[in-house]
């Protein structure tokens, strides 16, 4: 039951995210990278993550692919800009050694014998997450609140008229 | 029960698309989520080890890991805005120049 919802999932993801690059349209994309980031969090819950299955949903799907979204309407791109001329060989060249890499790392992983008891072990629930945050990670998450300060001064300059 | 490998395939199948993409898009906002796409190949990575050892550490960096990708999110869109002013075009490859 948990393999067929776990094969369930992991088909819908990694078909939104071939889609995505599938797509001709950025919009389309991002839309389909929604899709992914839902089939996502289902997987987090089966693995017992709560809260970030949670936060995957409102942070990720709800809050970053809105900005994008929003800029992609913004912006009102042309039609059909992804004319590589000078990377075209890329796609030749990069897809099968990327497939080959793919190979090697499931050859590898093929045969890993411990599995992830889904029912017993730790919750990742709010309350285990913001007591390790608030004890062991106190310093990291005081450090991010300066990442984002910088980061939100930086866009703003960024977005400025004259740059 | 899942075997932990199953996981660990799937995230590297995913980052290996958004790696594909990142390589063959030229527009900047397909760039933008080739790399979300690894990001969340990274962190399923991340909440698999932590289930599999019962630590919970993976799930905070899981945390931190979004944190970084909208602070990212924020300023790569703002770039994107700004290049798209100047240059009315969002493909990388006319994007060659650091002043003109």
């Amino acid at each position: 039951m948990i393999q067929t919802l776990f094969l369930f999932f992991a088909a819908i993801a990694v078909g939104a995210a071939i889609n995505v690059l599938a797509q001709k349209h950025v919009l389309y994309s991002a839309l389909s990278l929604i899709l992914m980031l839902t089939a996502v969090s289902v997987l987090f819950i089966l693995l017992r993550a709560d809260f970030l299955a949670v936060i995957q949903v409102i942070v990720y799907a709800g809050a970053i692919m809105v900005l994008f979204i929003f800029v992609i309407m913004l912006l009102n791109l042309p039609q059909d800009e992804d004319g590589a001329d000078r990377l075209r060989w890329l796609k030749f060249v990069g897809i099968p050694l990327g497939l080959f890499f793919l190979f090697l790392v499931v050859a590898t992983l093929w045969n890993v014998e411990s599995s992830v008891d889904t029912r017993s072990g730790i919750s990742g629930s709010p309350v285990a997450i913001g007591h390790s945050l608030f004890t062991d990670f106190l310093l990291p998450f005081e450090a991010t609140s300066l990442l984002i300060l910088i980061a939100l001064m930086g866009a703003v300059i960024f977005a400025k008229k004259d740059l | 029960m899942i075997p932990v490998g199953w996981y660990l395939i799937l995230s590297a199948v995913l980052f290996l698309i958004g790696v594909l993409g990142f390589f063959t898009k030229r527009n900047i906002i397909a760039l933008l989520l080739s790399v979300e796409i690894m990001l969340n190949a990274v962190n399923l990575t991340f909440v698999a080890f932590s289930a599999q050892h019962g630590q919970i550490s993976g799930q905070i960096f899981v945390f931190f890991v979004l944190v970084v990708a909208a602070a990212e999110a924020a300023v790569g869109l703002a770039l994107v805005i700004a290049i798209f002013r100047n240059r009315e075009s969002l493909n990388v490859d006319r994007s060659n120049l650091l002043k003109w």
